[in-house]
């Protein structure tokens, strides 16, 4: 029973349960709410893969998945390009936005790097909310294409929409595993663990920040990219500070700094939300106090919970093993 | 010349509320070195308690804001009690997740008791005033004096009396302090009372002439950190002085440059300074 429970078969049938959920599922909205935790669990890693691995809380996430969304937009709405060119294009804005950001903001530490970052979200929010005749403030960009058909395969039902959507954030995930598992990932855990550390080890501490930051800020990017594309109405409030708080809830109540965190944190909240219908407006009382209790008692939240009691079962079970082949023996 | 004027007072009326706000948060930040976030969620919910005092308990002005601070200053103590007590030997990144978990929560909450609609605070002081050729409401006038007075005791408070220095003491060597028999977590306890109570003074001054919603906190706290970071994390006469700088800046820049973008002007301050100096300038060696 174990050997059929192992790491590999659970995410198998999770992948296979996503692909045959349309089929399962009538609900049209229930679809909807899903493809949407697709797309908000590639911006949680994005965030996870800064703050989380890197150890650097960036709090200006939500400016740059609204970069993401406001680059697809325009480059549609108001360049006229096609979608997929815009597609390709919104994240890689948002990435170069990132590398002039991530060049100055990674100069502060800590604290005052926090603030840096929850400040320049700030700034991208009121550019977005006050620059009219670019992005027609508070009106919102409207008229967003959909996806054009590649091929014979078209993207206007919601079903096509969903495995669009659950394709593009396998692939995230592989690459995030991927970036995670390689040297460049044991770097920047290294950084996170201790920057005087790593920079005695002889790594680069700058250039690997950047280039945690830059990375984060392209999986921002792109989730606003396919968030824009998805809702095909984007107003300034996607860039606001609680966008950033809601994506710092979801990867903190999963696990900050755990491959599954951002999976776990985002599914089961929107989950959660959506039953809690009522809620809407007030989650935040149940989820604030949420936040600030696991940080206190388990503060890689729930999958770092689950990992931990697995590992201690499981010495548990290697020490007992030989005390009963001595009491046999 | 008299628009300048005008606008320079209003600087003033700002930057008064600013330097309170920022006090606060940097008494806070001298002795534990956490950036209180959930700070804006204190002075938001200042702004409430006032109102309600005032429009259902039928109290006055003045009494509302006493209760105000108490009410405020003993939430703030609750949340070191409760939150950044047990957090105290953790990763930093664990007290910032964290306040940002209480803001969440009180501005829910505060959305959940008062709704989520903007309201006007009544004030006894409505009349307007003439001085030197410059038509002034006396709120306004009554807010800088309110500040101004508030600054000064406290300045009288920690430099002058015994409870107050070890305050100070604690700030400059935490283990110093306690080696000299300072029992730091009353200090603690102390410093979070102080930094609620300016927060809840600084919203109810400033709320007759702006208005009371859930929100109404983000600016201002952002602004207030910006404010200990120009003025040096954890110094209190650079809070006052930073606090009175953006003021100015601010209602000046409104005025000639763009009051749509009057906002950013203190974030792009703050990105410029960051910039050059990631420590802020007047840093005491190291955050």
């Amino acid at each position: 029973m174990m050997k059929l429970l192992n790491k590999r078969n659970i995410i198998l049938i999770l992948i296979l349960l996503a692909v045959v959920f349309p089929f399962i599922n009538q609900n049209q909205y229930y679809l909807h709410i899903l493809t949407l935790a697709f797309i908000w669990t590639i911006a949680v890693y994005g965030l996870n893969l800064l703050a989380g691995f890197t150890g650097y809380l960036s709090l200006a996430h939500g400016g740059f998945f609204a970069i993401g969304a406001y680059g697809l937009g325009l480059l549609t709405v108001k360049g006229g390009l096609g979608f997929w060119l815009s597609f390709l294009l919104a994240p890689l804005i948002t990435m170069a936005i990132g590398l002039v950001i991530g060049l100055f903001a990674l100069r502060t530490k800590e604290h005052f790097f926090a603030i840096y970052t929850l400040c320049v979200g700030y700034i991208i929010y009121l550019v977005i909310d006050k620059w009219e005749s670019l992005t027609e403030g508070v009106r919102g960009l409207i008229g967003i294409p959909a996806p054009e058909p590649i091929g014979p395969i078209t993207f206007t039902t919601p079903i096509a929409q969903y495995y669009l959507t659950l394709v593009i954030f396998l692939l995230v995930v592989l690459i995030i595993y991927r970036i995670v598992h390689s040297l460049t990932g044991r770097t920047f855990i290294a950084i996170r663990n201790s920057e005087e550390l790593a920079l005695s080890l002889g790594i680069s501490t700058k250039k690997n920040k950047l280039l945690s930051f830059v990375l984060s800020t392209f999986f921002a990017g792109l989730a606003g990219a396919m968030y824009a594309g998805f809702i095909r109405f984007i107003g300034p409030e996607i860039a606001y500070t609680t966008i950033t708080f809601d994506l710092l809830t979801y990867m903190i109540v999963g696990g900050i700094g755990t491959l599954a965190g951002p999976i776990v944190g985002t599914f089961l909240i929107l989950i959660l939300s959506q039953n809690l219908q009522f809620l809407q407006d007030y989650r935040m009382l149940i989820f604030g106090p949420l936040l600030t209790l696991l940080i206190i008692f388990s503060p890689r939240g729930i999958v770092g919970f689950i990992l931990l009691h697995y590992s201690n079962w499981k010495t548990k079970k290697r020490m007992t093993i030989p005390k009963d082949q001595v009491k046999e023996g | 010349m008299e628009l300048l004027l005008q606008q320079l007072f209003n600087g003033l009326t700002i930057g008064s509320v600013y330097s309170l706000v920022a006090l606060g948060l940097t008494l806070v930040y001298g002795i534990l070195h956490i950036p209180n976030f959930a700070h804006g969620a204190l002075y938001m919910v200042g702004g409430y308690i006032t109102l309600m005092m005032m429009t259902n308990a039928g109290l006055h002005y003045v009494l509302a804001i006493v209760v105000s601070i108490i009410v405020v200053g003993l939430l703030s103590v609750l949340m070191e009690r409760l939150v950044f007590h047990p957090l105290r030997d953790s990763p930093p990144i664990q007290d910032k997740v964290a306040a940002i978990g209480i803001l969440l929560f009180l501005e829910a909450l505060a959305q959940l008791l008062w709704g989520a609609d903007y309201r006007q605070m009544p004030t006894p002081f409505g009349e307007v005033v003439n001085v030197f050729g410059l038509t002034l409401t006396l709120q306004r006038i009554i807010i800088v004096a309110a500040a101004i007075a508030v600054m000064i005791f406290l300045y009288w408070f920690l430099k002058k009396t015994f409870i107050g220095s070890t305050i100070i003491a604690m700030a400059q060597n935490r283990e110093g302090a306690a080696l000299v028999g300072i029992n730091t977590n009353k200090v603690a306890i102390l410093t979070f009372f102080i930094a609620g109570a300016l927060a809840a003074i600084g919203a109810s001054l400033t709320s007759p002439i702006n208005l009371v919603f859930p929100g109404m906190g983000h600016l201002v706290i952002l602004k207030a950190f910006v404010i200990i970071i120009i003025g040096g994390m954890g110094s209190i006469p650079g809070a006052i002085l930073g606090g009175y700088i953006l003021g100015f800046t601010e209602s000046i820049g409104a005025t000639y440059i763009s009051s749509d973008y009057k906002d950013i002007i203190a974030f792009v301050l703050l990105i410029i300074i960051l910039s050059a100096k990631p420590q802020g300038i007047f840093s005491k060696g190291g955050a």
